[in-house]
């Protein structure tokens, strides 16, 4: 039987905190940047204007037929030349942490896209014809009329999207970039405690994620209560 | 900075000596495409079942599926792989892992490990599906196959289950393109899958773009081809008289 020895996770613990600040960090910009540029990218796809429309299409069936890791890679190639021939930044600049970051809000851009035009979609006609019919225009519609219902519509996909997200960071791996998981990987490597460490990152994925995806389910039993009355 | 384009790279001799780069990358991608179907059909058998219990009477049973469905969400599926493959052979009782160890080669036993891994962990998205087709039906189908005097598996297995497949296709097509998209994971361990060829290709040939741009299309292809596959299927699944039916 396997001997388990936990002795070397409480030492390790400020180390591992960094990691998961490094997790939480790219979360929360790829969650932000990925509603902003997701709401653009929605509207243009909604949009009467062919190219934008083309584009928006073309920008969202390409990122979600590739995997993560695929994507995650060309940006760990990609964004180091662009910054470095951009900024004449030292070779020896570590830009992993920047690369990840824009990796993962330009491709959740894509997911929320999708989710922000569905929220859009649900409301229903009438709103944006009393809205015209009211003198205003499109975008003040839009902004008024529609994004505000639609985003009270969508708050629980988009944390339930932002949960999904906070798991796959974890990937950044394939760069060896120490977020939680690189970090929890490298002590149980070090001690030579692989097995008791791996059984503790997924321990404490899962109490974070078990307990945002239950939060985010009450909420949305409040706002179905809500919305029944 | 310039970049020198090389796409007859592909078809010079690999470092293997056996084969040339563009024959590594067929091999990642079958062996890509091998461990999708292998696992799909894990998670379908173990997701149907899972999502079967999610729905009958009696609250351990759908308990236990439950807790499966919420272990399994809410794990990072690069944590679970690592977990099967570095994990359970050294925690596994009665000398099972060390036989499974001992008895496999490297790449049987990385396989191995990714198949379980990506079948169990879209398992549980696949009995979240056909929980909700289930759920989906008409309360009386339930309660007509019972007052036929059918008993409940029977119920299950002749009224329920045929109806309930048929509506859940349209979701499991975007589990069924997840699966692939997942198995790029199973680089990490040392698989030769797709996404692994590709990095491999970087450090033998030095041409990133061409490795990479390769590697993705091959993504897009299987993508595309699984897209139009499934659409067959839809359409020859679909239930009359709901929407989006005939």
């Amino acid at each position: 039987m396997y001997d388990f020895d936990w002795s070397s996770i409480p030492g390790a613990l400020p180390f591992l905190w960094e990691g998961m600040k490094v997790s939480l960090e790219i979360t929360l910009s790829a969650v932000i940047f990925g509603i902003v540029w997701g709401t653009a990218l929605a509207m243009m796809r909604l949009s009467p204007v062919k190219p934008l429309a083309m584009f928006a299409a073309g920008y969202v069936n390409l990122f979600r037929a590739i995997p993560l890791v695929m994507v995650l890679l060309w940006f760990f190639l990609i964004v180091p030349q662009v910054l470095r021939g951009a900024f004449n930044l030292d070779p020896n600049t570590d830009v992993r942490l920047t690369s990840a970051m824009i990796g993962f809000a330009l491709f959740e851009s894509a997911y929320y896209s999708e989710i922000i035009r569905a929220g859009i979609q649900s409301v229903p006609k009438g709103q944006v014809a009393a809205a015209s019919a009211l003198g205003m225009s499109y975008a003040q519609a839009m902004r008024l009329v529609v994004l505000p219902q639609a985003f009270r519509n969508m708050v629980p996909l988009l944390l339930t999207q932002a949960i999904v997200l906070f798991q796959d960071t974890s990937l950044v791996y394939v760069s060896a970039l120490a977020d939680f998981f690189g970090a929890a990987y490298k002590v149980g490597d070090r001690d030579g405690r692989l097995v008791e460490l791996l059984l503790f990152a997924g321990l404490v994925y899962f109490l974070i994620c078990f307990a945002a995806s239950q939060l985010v389910r009450r909420y949305q039993k409040k706002l179905n209560a809500h919305v029944a009355h | 900075m310039s970049y020198q384009w090389n796409w007859g790279i592909f078809l010079s001799p690999a470092a293997s000596g056996d084969s040339t780069y563009l024959g590594w990358m067929l091999s990642g991608l079958q062996t890509t495409i091998l461990l999708s179907l292998s696992a799909w059909v894990i998670a379908l058998a173990l997701g149907s079942l899972m999502g079967v219990l999610r729905t009958v009477p009696g609250k351990w049973l759908s308990g236990i599926a439950a807790t499966y469905v919420e272990v399994f969400r809410n794990i990072p599926l690069l944590v679970q792989l690592f977990i099967w493959y570095f994990v359970l052979p050294e925690v596994l009782p009665f000398g099972l892992g060390e036989r499974f160890k001992q008895n496999l080669d490297p790449v049987t036993q990385q396989f191995v490990s990714a198949m379980v891994c990506l079948g169990f962990f879209t398992s549980a998205r696949v009995c979240e599906q056909v929980r909700s087709g289930i759920n989906a039906l008409p309360r009386g189908q339930k309660n007509a196959g019972l007052a036929l005097g059918f008993t409940l598996p029977q119920t299950y297995r002749h009224v329920l289950l045929p109806m309930a497949f048929r509506l859940v296709v349209p979701p499991l097509t975007s589990e069924f393109l997840n699966i692939f998209k997942n198995s790029a994971v199973c680089s990490t361990i040392g698989l030769l899958e797709l996404a692994a060829q590709g990095r491999q290709l970087v450090d033998y040939t030095a041409q990133p773009y061409e490795s990479f741009i390769a590697v993705t299309a091959l993504y897009l292809i299987i993508n595309v081809v699984v897209m139009t596959l499934m659409r067959h299927v839809e359409n020859k699944t679909r239930v009359p008289g709901y929407l989006g039916g005939k």
